[in-house]
């Protein structure tokens, strides 16, 4: 049995008195893609945010690598990693500078030579050398994910992660998550509002809904409790206030 | 030209100081640190017009200080801000990077900018005035330091309220420095100021390195209990804005600040 990585226990975090998770548990297990399905407003990046430190929990405890997250903090996040559309890079800097500076900032060794090669899958040759301002947001998108592969992260969080690329280089940046995964057990909590990228990549997912996880199973167990073909209609139901699916 | 059009910008920035209190304290502000500078100056210049030493070095020599002060203040919330329009801010905390670790290098950051301005400064200074900063001697690098130092305390103290209070209070980064100005009394002695602002410049280290340069360029004598008062008075400063910058910090992530601070 597969070792999991990552371990929420009654994950809660209120603002106020606005509730945005509620009481959620989950795990990701070594080699796992689990994705995270939600409408707007759900939960999903304040998960991510909990995930990463950047939010402190009301409630709950998050363990990853076995390790509670508050203890080792800087041991656990210099083997995670992340990407969001909503996240930038220094502006003023050519995109060979920022993975530079992501490279030292994570203490990595051969960086010229990871550099190359990040830049070489990712197919970002004919845009090393220019200033990030001037990136298109596919570029940019690009750039991101470059960063977060960079590190050879062991858990690797994704929110939107293919939102502004064209489906080739989407396409191809599905495929390097895959490989990550067979070639080191790479783990991923993936975010996307894209149902058939969503269904095409996760193992499992779970479904937020005002921050409680309302249906959680592999895309096909979603699909055939909700008697439904397309995960787009489970989502539309869920999201408009339909039964939740209980395990 | 159409005056509707002109009416909705000015509605589009006067919306802005309507909720913004920094902003309409920024209108008070300049004008208020102004009159009070150079209202001291005047009490200074009437009262010792007669006797003023070297009053090239008292002045041009005063500037270029409160420029190191200044450049130490802007090298660490300069360097937050642009994490800020970058949106760069998760990508460094959501990193192995600890908030120490990111004030060290600021502070580092602010160094070589302060060397790089002063380099400018003096050899203007020495152009322009034929004022050579140099004429205070060895007793400048003590004092400098100690300048650098309340530089990085005044720069902290804005950097945790910026990310605390988000780009509302921004114009901190420019403006907080100022309200330190009258009470370091860089271009006045602390004698010119009244009895209950003495005592409150007396707790400013700035106003003890001030204080010691004019008694260098007046005495010729090293004064080593302002350096001391200065130097202490930093160190107590500095670590408890630092302890404050960590609290500031948990207390943005406990209200999930830190990933909006940017919006």
């Amino acid at each position: 049995m597969a070792e999991a990585v990552v371990e929420v226990h009654n994950l809660s975090k209120r603002f106020g008195t606005f509730t945005a998770v509620d009481g959620i548990s989950f795990e990701i297990q070594q080699g796992e893609i689990l994705g995270l399905l939600g409408p707007n407003g759900a939960g999903k990046t304040t998960t991510i945010h909990m995930l990463l430190g950047m939010i402190t929990p009301t409630s709950g405890t998050i363990r990853i690598f076995g390790l509670p997250f508050d203890d080792h903090r800087e041991e656990i996040l210099s083997q995670v990693n992340f990407s969001s559309t909503y996240v930038s890079l220094p502006q003023a800097l050519t995109v060979e500078e920022n993975l530079w500076v992501v490279a030292k900032l994570y203490g990595l060794d051969r960086v010229s030579s990871r550099i190359d090669q990040i830049i070489k899958r990712l197919e970002m040759e004919e845009f090393r050398t220019k200033i990030t301002r001037r990136l298109s947001s596919g570029q940019m998108t690009r750039l991101t994910l470059a960063k977060a592969f960079l590190t050879e992260p062991k858990v690797l969080f994704l929110d939107e992660p293919t939102g502004s690329l064209d489906p080739d280089i989407a396409e191809k940046t599905r495929a390097l998550i895959k490989e990550m995964r067979r070639s080191s057990g790479l783990s991923v909590l993936y975010t996307s509002h894209n149902m058939r990228e969503m269904e095409e990549m996760s193992d499992r997912i779970i479904f937020l809904s005002r921050g409680k996880i309302i249906a959680e199973g592999s895309a096909t167990a979603i699909k055939s409790r909700f008697g439904e073909t397309e995960l787009e209609e489970v989502f539309l139901k869920l999201a408009r206030g339909g039964a939740p699916f209980h395990r | 030209m159409k005056f509707h059009r002109i009416a909705a910008l000015l509605s589009r920035h006067l919306y802005l100081y309507r909720r913004s209190f920094p902003r309409v304290l920024e209108i008070i502000y300049w004008p208020f640190v102004d009159l009070v500078i150079w209202g001291f100056i005047t009490v200074y210049l009437e009262q010792y017009k007669g006797s003023l030493p070297s009053f090239v070095t008292f002045f041009l020599g005063a500037l270029i200080l409160w420029d190191i002060l200044f450049r130490a203040q802007q090298g660490i919330t300069i360097s937050f801000l642009e994490e800020i329009w970058s949106r760069n801010l998760m990508n460094l905390f959501a990193s192995p990077l600890k908030p120490s670790e990111f004030l060290a290098a600021t502070m580092l950051l602010s160094v070589a900018k302060v060397l790089a301005v002063s380099c400018v400064t003096v050899v203007a200074a020495l152009l322009f005035y034929s004022f050579n900063v140099f004429v205070l001697g060895l007793s400048l690098v003590p004092f400098m330091l100690n300048l650098i130092v309340a530089g990085w305390c005044i720069g902290v103290l804005t950097t945790g309220l910026i990310m605390r209070y988000g780009q509302e209070v921004e114009v901190l980064a420019w403006g907080l420095v100022f309200l330190f100005q009258p009470i370091s009394c860089v271009f006045y002695p602390l004698r010119v100021l009244p009895q209950w602002l003495q005592t409150i410049a007396w707790m400013n280290p700035a106003a003890h390195i001030f204080e010691g340069m004019r008694a260098v360029i007046t005495t010729g004598k090293f004064p080593l209990h302002e350096l001391a008062w200065a130097s202490g008075l930093n160190a107590l400063y500095l670590a408890a804005l630092v302890l404050w910058f960590h609290m500031m910090f948990a207390t943005c992530k406990e209200k999930g600040l830190l990933v909006r601070v940017g919006e």
